[in-house]
């Protein structure tokens, strides 16, 4: 289970980063899951082998807010979840233009549940099954 | 005249086991930026995860990565099982060991022999695989395959080793160890090995921490940080001893990599002697997994992440895979920078990078 879990806003992310660095935590990666409306923004950081995470709703449209600046290794899961989800993020100490991960021609945000998947048929057939996944 | 150049290196070049690209921006022969350049073999895993029934999915983590893909499907069962709260049996922890260990061997035998390859020591770049074969050929004895095994399942695992076989692994082990000290020292005493090694790519500790860097990368560098320390499946049994270098530099890395493969035949031995007689598995029961999980191993490159999100359904929410390498590319984007464009290929393979893993 995910515990220490902090729900946190948009604007408290560079402070909550900054606080977590101060303390001497390392920055593991950073999650997006696609929620419909919004995305949800995972971040992982460890110290001592204890997981601490911070999760921001994203409502879509919006920006997130970089923290390449704070953690210089944040820059490459920034950019995928760009180019995979087709999360905005502002202030990326580099940013790859949308092609880090995928070539000219590719789908636009893969990853996100309004693309269905290509030649594969969901399982579940319940009506609790993911929004945007293709029914057999 | 200072003269700047930008020099794509990769994705396909002779030291590289797999694509990808950096772009070294140089002044002469100095490297003043590097930037990676992936996506060359991106198979949208993830996506193909969601649409899997969350059991076939163990089958699909086992096939993210060539070498270590026994640590994925291990990884994987772990999140699942602690979704589900499954208490394996402790027989499959211990032979999750002996599986996983038995491919941290084979991998650093891999890369340690691509390292030879590297700086043209052909001769031990073969004698390292020779010796890599009878790893594998303990794999394709006890499970049938050499590489992707294909024997974790959720609630344990598919084989057992019978007592015959574990005799059998013991006398390879130690076929496999008696052949090592010559090697080894080739890799560490070698006069012409230690002038491409050391002193070459240095990461300090306080950097390797900033950059997140895992695993023998970040050991070289003198982090504390292997979760075999955590204990998970049998590891806590095991009196295990984690292996930490010093300088941070190409020599100390292939010192760290060394130094684990007698750690592992070590595990193995202790797995085999102190493993409990009993079931291999658990029947699973109860709903299709509806938390999240944050799953993690240590893999031959370091730490490794699932995340790991359900609904309630067989099919996942979300699978999210961060490998080793990911986690190592900012740490070698610093080592590149200031260095001579002659050393790149010696310090690109010391990361170990697993590239197929890292694009999913």
């Amino acid at each position: 289970m995910l515990n220490h879990v902090s729900e946190i806003t948009l604007d408290q992310i560079s402070t909550e980063v900054w606080k977590l660095k101060q303390d001497g935590y390392r920055f593991v990666t950073m999650t997006c899951c696609d929620r419909g409306e919004s995305h949800d923004i995972l971040y992982h950081f460890d110290k001592n082998y204890e997981l601490k995470h911070l999760r921001v709703t994203l409502p879509r449209g919006t920006a997130l807010p970089s923290i390449s600046s704070l953690f210089f290794a944040a820059l490459l899961v920034e950019n995928e979840m760009k180019d995979l989800m087709g999360v905005q993020v502002s202030g990326m100490a580099i940013d790859f233009q949308g092609r880090f991960m995928l070539a000219e021609g590719s789908p636009v945000a893969p990853l996100n549940k309004s693309i269905p998947g290509i030649g594969i048929q969901i399982q579940d057939k319940t009506p609790s099954a993911p929004e945007g996944t293709v029914k057999s | 005249m200072i003269r700047r150049n930008t020099i794509p290196f990769g994705p396909q070049h002779p030291v590289l086991p797999e694509p990808i690209q950096l772009h070294l921006v140089m002044e002469n022969e100095k490297i003043i930026q590097a930037l990676p350049a992936v996506g060359y073999i991106h198979r949208g895993l993830e996506k193909i995860a969601e649409k899997k029934d969350y059991i076939q999915d163990v089958y699909l983590a086992e096939r993210i990565c060539g070498i270590c893909s026994f640590m994925h499907s291990q990884n994987y069962c772990q999140g699942i099982e602690e979704l589900m709260k499954v208490q394996i049996p402790d027989r499959a922890k211990y032979l999750r060991v002996i599986w996983a260990e038995t491919h941290r061997i084979h991998s650093h035998l891999l890369i340690l022999g691509l390292l030879a390859d590297a700086f043209g020591f052909e001769n031990l770049f073969m004698r390292l695989w020779k010796v890599r074969e009878q790893i594998l050929n303990i794999m394709e004895k006890t499970t049938g395959a050499r590489v992707i095994l294909g024997v974790c399942a959720i609630g344990g695992v598919k084989r057992d080793i019978t007592p015959e076989l574990s005799e059998y692994i013991l006398r390879e082990l130690e076929a496999v160890e008696k052949q090592l000290p010559e090697l080894m020292d080739s890799l560490l005493k070698d006069y012409s090995v230690k002038q491409r090694l050391i002193g070459v790519g240095v990461l300090p500790k306080d950097k390797a921490h900033e950059l997140g860097a895992v695993g023998p990368v970040a050991r070289a560098s003198g982090l504390r940080m292997d979760l075999r320390e955590t204990g998970y499946a049998a590891y806590g049994d095991l009196d295990f001893k984690m292996v930490v270098g010093e300088a941070g530099d190409c020599y100390d890395r292939t010192m760290v990599r060394v130094k684990e493969l007698y750690t592992s035949l070590d595990l193995i031995r202790a797995a085999l002697k102190r493993m409990p007689q009993g079931p291999i598995s658990v029947a699973v029961k109860g709903s299709p997994p509806a938390d999240e999980v944050l799953a993690r191993i240590e893999q031959p490159r370091g730490e490794l992440n699932f995340y790991i999100r359900g609904n309630g359904t067989r099919n996942l929410e979300r699978f999210r895979v961060r490998t080793p390498t990911f986690a190592n590319l900012p740490a070698l984007l610093h080592q590149l920078t200031g260095c001579e464009l002659a050393d790149v290929p010696v310090i690109a393979i010391c990361i170990d990078p697993c590239v197929s893993c890292t694009e999913r």
